[in-house]
């Protein structure tokens, strides 16, 4: 039988706290500044470096770092509110915490001090480097490879879709140290922090995409690129569980960043509903409407739910792989929902620049593809059921 | 010294079917904007290194603990808190909190009282002006400017005129207007640090204030229905439609 989910029903004063501060700066702050940062694709330093003076970035990094050491569950709280003003913003800030995830659960002391503690000192950025042009899901894909030469590696390679790529200010790095193809994946890879003006790291140009367009995505050259040996995560091989370890701490997020959008596509469509009269009455109160919007409740609701259970699990210290694959497949997949309805109950309207739904349209896409694509997070979350039901 | 009111936030306002008053259940209530200036100014003038402390004070039932929290996030020192709640919260007006703070003042010997200049909810902006009277201090009211110069405070007046400044000796009381600053947020770092900082409870009585009211209110209305207007085609049967009307 499984336990039963006990959290208490009530947030703390502290995280109450915590969301109004999150709350009134998305609102306040990102919510008027996003569309032009969506038109321009400009990357909104102003706005990430406030987030960063409010303290409402790098929430993981332990105390003896500079940092908060907040769980996974108020990390998520801040998030979700953040995702509301825009994802794209929030995406910038959120590329912080999976590229830091790896040192916080696997580097040694010297490497926590030196590469958590700056990020605390000034807003900087870091960005997680895993996924290469010919391998997105399937990470033991991936052909960068490491060669140790002396006291360093020297790494080749090519790195695609990295968040924060052309702003960050050192990486986390999987590359392949062992070139037998026969070797496991579990041996195989190594996991590396890189100083992103080491002489050999070459940012591409920014890519221009559909949606959370302020973000930086760019794909990135690594050419004869020395890294010293102190700079290895636990050690030669250990870099894959390393990899895949962080996202049980960052996929509860990423859902709840859906989850922000998706509340933020509700909000904006039941106003609009509630202002726009069509047949002698609010468009809200013809049904064909009023359920399209109890629908999106209903996904908005269940969505915070199970990314707030994914994020209680992990902070209890259990492994709650199974609870994130889920939270982040099912937010992700209405968040698109959600986004389309929005449009949707804004008709002629919701498909213009000047209203604010279909850039949630153009933003929601990718939470079904990046942290992990819907169809891997279906995979993880039949072999988890199997793998329980069997026992 | 400052008291940051707890003023409710309804989106939109609902009188009770008894009359009697505002739906207040279920109404989220925060600090007054108001006071989050004063709270502002306080803590501003203690980075400046001008005053030594700075107290959050709030009246009313367990709730406003968070509304001191937050003063503290924003960095007052400490907290009191004066328990006044059921029905004694529901009748507490001005007159009385004026008596709390008075009593505060002298017991804490209080150099400087700043608080807002009105409560959104109840718009009364009488509670400065009552607790200066009280300790019979002088007042800057409507502040839009305050700076200390040696013992006396000049203080930037917003009135209808425009602006008129005056000097006052301390200890005096002030009350806040729009302009004096802009409220910083509570940073997350300092939301957990305010955790440490310490909240006193206190009740009226241990002040020796008696917080019953001498205001019975008859009954409270919402303001009338907007008419709807008429249309009309020409200017000639605007004039018309005026003088039908006895306006002109």
């Amino acid at each position: 039988c499984s336990l039963c989910f006990q959290k208490n029903q009530e947030l703390t004063d502290q995280q109450k706290e915590f969301q109004e501060v999150a709350r009134k700066f998305a609102r306040e702050e990102i919510v008027p500044a996003a569309p032009s940062y969506d038109k321009s694709g400009e990357y909104p330093f102003p706005l990430i470096k406030r987030a960063w003076e409010l303290g409402l970035m790098n929430g993981h990094i332990p105390e003896d770092c500079g940092g908060m050491g907040l769980g996974i569950f108020d990390a998520c709280l801040i998030t979700e509110e953040l995702a509301f003003g825009c994802t794209g913003v929030q995406t910038a800030i959120e590329a912080n915490s999976l590229g830091q995830m790896p040192v916080i659960i696997a580097g040694n002391d010297a490497q926590k001090k030196k590469y958590l503690g700056r990020m605390t000192e000034e807003p900087l950025m870091c960005a997680y480097c895993v996924t290469e042009p010919g391998a997105g899901s399937d990470v033991a894909g991936i052909k960068t490879r490491a060669v140790k030469k002396g006291d360093e590696y020297v790494v080749n390679g090519q790195k695609m879709w990295i968040t924060n790529g052309g702003k960050a200010n050192w990486y986390f790095l999987l590359a392949r140290t062992d070139p037998d193809p026969k070797c496991s994946a579990s041996k195989a890879f190594t996991g590396f922090i890189v100083e992103a003006d080491t002489p050999g790291v070459q940012p591409g140009r920014k890519e221009l995409n559909m949606g959370q367009r302020c973000s930086d995505t760019r794909g990135i050259t690594f050419e004869d690129v020395r890294i010293p040996k102190e700079n290895v995560l636990i050690g030669e091989g250990a870099g894959f569980k390393i990899a895949m370890g962080a996202f049980d701490k960052t996929r509860p997020p990423v859902a709840a960043g859906a989850t922000g959008l998706a509340q933020r596509a509700l909000e904006e469509a039941t106003k609009y509903a509630l202002e726009r009269k069509t047949f002698g009455k609010f468009i809200a109160e013809h049904q064909a409407v009023s359920f399209l919007l109890a629908e999106m409740a209903m996904k908005v609701e269940l969505a915070r739910m199970a990314y707030q259970r994914a994020a209680w699990e992990v902070d209890q210290g259990r492994r709650n792989t199974y609870y994130a694959s889920i939270a982040k497949a099912y937010a992700g997949d209405i968040a698109n929902q959600c986004a389309t309805d929005a449009v949707q109950i804004f008709g002629g309207n919701g498909f213009n620049s000047e209203y604010p739904v279909e850039k949630l349209m153009r933003d929601a896409k990718i939470y079904q593809i990046y942290e992990g694509t819907a169809q891997i997070q279906r995979l993880i979350i039949s072999r988890e059921h199997l793998g329980k039901f069997k026992q | 010294c400052f008291a940051p009111f707890l003023c409710l936030r309804p989106p939109q306002i609902r009188v009770k079917p008894d009359r009697t008053g505002v739906v207040t259940d279920g109404v989220k209530h925060s600090m007054n904007p108001f006071c989050e200036i004063a709270v502002e100014e306080a803590v501003k003038l203690k980075e400046k290194k001008l005053v030594k402390e700075v107290v959050a004070v709030s009246c009313g039932p367990q709730q406003v603990q968070e509304t001191i929290r937050t003063a503290l996030a924003m960095g007052a020192d400490r907290g009191i808190h004066v328990e006044v709640s059921g029905k004694d919260y529901e009748t507490l007006g001005p007159l009385q909190v004026s008596k709390i703070f008075a009593a505060l003042a002298k017991k804490e010997q209080a150099d400087l009282i700043i608080l807002g200049k009105q409560a959104i909810d109840d718009d009364c902006n009488q509670t400065g002006q009552m607790t200066a009277a009280l300790l019979d201090w002088p007042q800057g009211t409507f502040a839009s400017e305050v700076t200390l110069e040696a013992d006396k405070l000049k203080v930037v007046r917003e009135i209808d005129g425009g602006l008129e400044t005056i000097k006052i000796k301390l200890p005096a009381v002030v009350t806040a207007d729009l302009r004096l600053n802009t409220p910083r947020y509570a940073t997350l770092p300092n939301i957990m640090k305010a955790k440490k900082k310490k909240i006193v409870n206190v009740k009226p009585a241990d002040l020796g204030v008696d917080v019953s009211s001498r205001l019975e209110v008859l009954k409270v209305d919402e303001p009338p229905q907007r008419q709807s207007g008429v249309k009309v085609e020409t200017v000639h049967d605007l004039v018309e439609k005026l003088k039908e009307a006895g306006r002109i």
